[in-house]
C-alpha cells in the first residue's frame, strides 16, 4: 500500500480574512503542487467566506525557533519595560501624550 | 514566572513535573514542546478516532445525498458532509503535528486497528434519520466537542473551535427536518418517532462507557485533554434534549426515563452497554459495510494520487532543467 515517500508534501495554509488585514496561520494539508494546495485549501478553510486571499507555503520551508532557545531568544526583553509607554509617569497636566 | 519546556540539561523527571505544572496552570503545550511520550501517544489516539469518525461519518449521510426530497435539502446535506470532510482533515493534520503520519493514520482505519465513533455502523434507513442524525448525533458530538476547544494540545483544541463553529449549523438543519416531519402527516410523524427510537440510546452511548468503567478518564482529565467526563457530559446531553423531543411531540423510547426535581436532572433507564461494545468490537449492524466503502474510496483513488504526485515531479523537473538552461 502506501508509504511514506508517495504521501504529498504538506503545506502550512495562511488566510487574508478581508482586505486590510494579513495573512493568518489556519491549518496545513497535504498536496501534490501549490495549484492543488490553493485550490485545497480554498476548499477546506474557505466554505463560508472566511477569506479573500491564500497563501500556501511548503511545510519545510518554514524556519522556526526551537522552544529550547524560548529563554535565550526571549527572556532578554523581559526586564526591559522602558520600551512600553506606561514605564514613563507624566505629570496629570500633561494632555495628548 | 512561567514554567519552561526545554528538553536538555533537564533531568528526565523534572521535565515530567514542569509539564504537570505547566498543564495545572492552565498553560498551552504546542507541537515542539517537550511532552511525556504517554501524552502524546493518548492525543494521536484520540484525534486520529476522532479524525476517522468525522470520515466514516460521512457515509450514513451520503447514503441520501441523492434520495434528498428537494434541491434544497440535497443542498445542505451536500454541504453538510462536506464540512464533515473538512472536520476530518483538521483533526488529521492535527495529529500530525504530533509526528503521525497521515498514510500510517489511513492504513491503520482500514485494517480495523484504529477504532471509530461506534455511532456509524447503525444504518439510515429513512430520510428522518439525516434529521436524527443531525439533531442527536451532532448534537452529542457537539456536547463532546465544546470543552475540547480548552483542551490543553493547542493544535486539537484550534482545530476544535473550527469544527464547533460549523457544527451548530448540522444541528439545527437536523432538528428543522425533525420539526418538519413532526408537524406533517402521521406517517411522517411516525418517521420521525422511528427514527428517534433507533438513535436515542446508540445517540446516548456516543459519550462512551459509565465513568467507573472508562479506561482513559482520569489520566485525560488530569492533562486537560478531557474536561468532563463521559456520565457528566451524557447527563447534560439529556437535560439539554428531553425538552427538544417534547417540543417535537414525539416520545422518548426510555420507559424508566423520570425528572428529578431535586437533583434538577433526568434519570435515564439502564443503556445497553453489551450492545455499544458489541458494535465496537466491529459486530454493529454496517461496521463490514463502513470499512469496505472506506477502502473503496481509497483504493479507486489511489491512480489519481499517484498521476497528481507524477504531474508535480514532471513540472518540477521541467521548472528546474529551465532554471539551468537560463543559468
Amino acid at each position: 500500500m502506501s508509504n511514506q515517500s508517495s504521501e504529498w508534501p504538506l503545506w502550512e495554509i495562511f488566510v487574508r480574512s478581508r482586505q486590510g488585514l494579513s495573512h493568518k496561520h489556519v491549518g496545513s494539508l497535504h498536496a501534490s503542487d501549490a495549484t492543488m494546495a490553493i485550490a485545497n485549501a480554498r476548499d477546506v478553510y474557505t466554505r463560508r467566506q472566511e477569506g479573500v486571499s491564500i497563501w500556501a507555503i511548503p511545510a519545510e520551508a518554514i524556519a522556526a525557533s526551537s522552544p529550547a532557545d524560548k529563554d535565550i531568544l526571549f527572556d532578554p526583553a523581559n526586564d526591559k519595560v522602558y520600551r512600553h509607554p506606561t514605564f514613563y509617569n507624566l505629570p496629570d497636566e500633561v494632555k495628548n501624550m | 514566572m512561567e514554567p519552561y519546556l526545554c528538553s536538555e540539561s533537564i533531568h528526565a523527571m523534572d521535565l515530567n513535573q514542569r509539564f504537570e505544572d505547566y498543564i495545572a496552570a492552565d498553560q498551552k503545550i504546542e507541537a515542539k514542546d517537550w511532552m511525556p511520550d504517554q501524552y502524546r501517544k493518548t492525543l494521536i489516539r484520540q484525534i486520529s478516532q476522532h479524525a476517522h469518525s468525522e470520515i466514516i461519518g460521512m457515509l450514513p449521510e451520503g447514503n441520501w445525498i441523492t434520495r434528498a426530497p428537494s434541491l434544497k435539502r440535497k443542498a445542505i446535506l451536500l454541504a453538510k458532509v462536506q464540512d464533515e470532510a473538512g472536520h476530518g482533515l483538521y483533526l488529521y493534520s492535527a495529529a500530525e503535528t504530533l509526528g503521525a503520519n497521515r498514510d500510517d493514520l489511513m492504513d491503520a482505519l482500514i485494517d480495523g486497528r484504529a477504532k471509530y465513533s461506534s455511532i456509524f455502523n447503525y444504518p439510515t434507513l429513512t430520510w428522518a434519520d439525516m434529521g436524527a442524525i443531525g439533531w442527536l448525533v451532532d448534537g452529542a458530538a457537539i456536547m463532546n466537542q465544546v470543552p475540547l476547544c480548552k483542551c490543553s494540545y493547542g493544535p486539537y483544541a484550534r482545530a476544535m473551535v473550527r469544527v464547533c463553529k460549523e457544527e451548530s449549523f448540522h444541528q439545527r438543519q437536523g432538528f428543522q427536518i425533525m420539526l418538519n416531519l413532526s408537524e406533517g402527516t402521521d406517517e411522517q410523524r411516525a418517521m420521525a418517532q422511528d427514527s428517534l427510537n433507533r438513535w436515542w440510546w446508540p445517540s446516548l452511548m456516543m459519550f462512551g462507557p459509565n465513568d467507573e468503567s472508562s479506561t482513559h478518564n482520569e489520566q485525560s482529565m488530569r492533562w486537560k485533554i478531557k474536561r468532563f467526563s463521559n456520565d457528566e457530559l451524557r447527563q447534560r446531553f439529556v437535560d439539554m434534549t428531553i425538552p427538544q423531543i417534547e417540543l417535537l411531540g414525539l416520545t422518548v423510547p426510555d420507559q424508566d426515563l423520570k425528572w428529578n426535581a431535586s437533583s434538577g436532572h433526568y434519570e435515564m433507564g439502564a443503556i445497553d452497554w453489551k450492545e455499544f461494545f458489541d458494535v465496537i468490537a466491529g459486530n454493529g449492524p454496517c461496521n463490514k459495510e463502513r470499512i469496505a466503502a472506506r477502502k473503496k474510496a481509497h483504493r479507486d483513488g489511489e491512480w489519481v494520487r499517484e498521476a497528481a504526485s507524477a504531474y508535480a515531479q514532471k513540472m518540477n523537473a521541467k521548472a528546474s532543467s529551465n532554471q539551468t538552461h537560463a543559468a
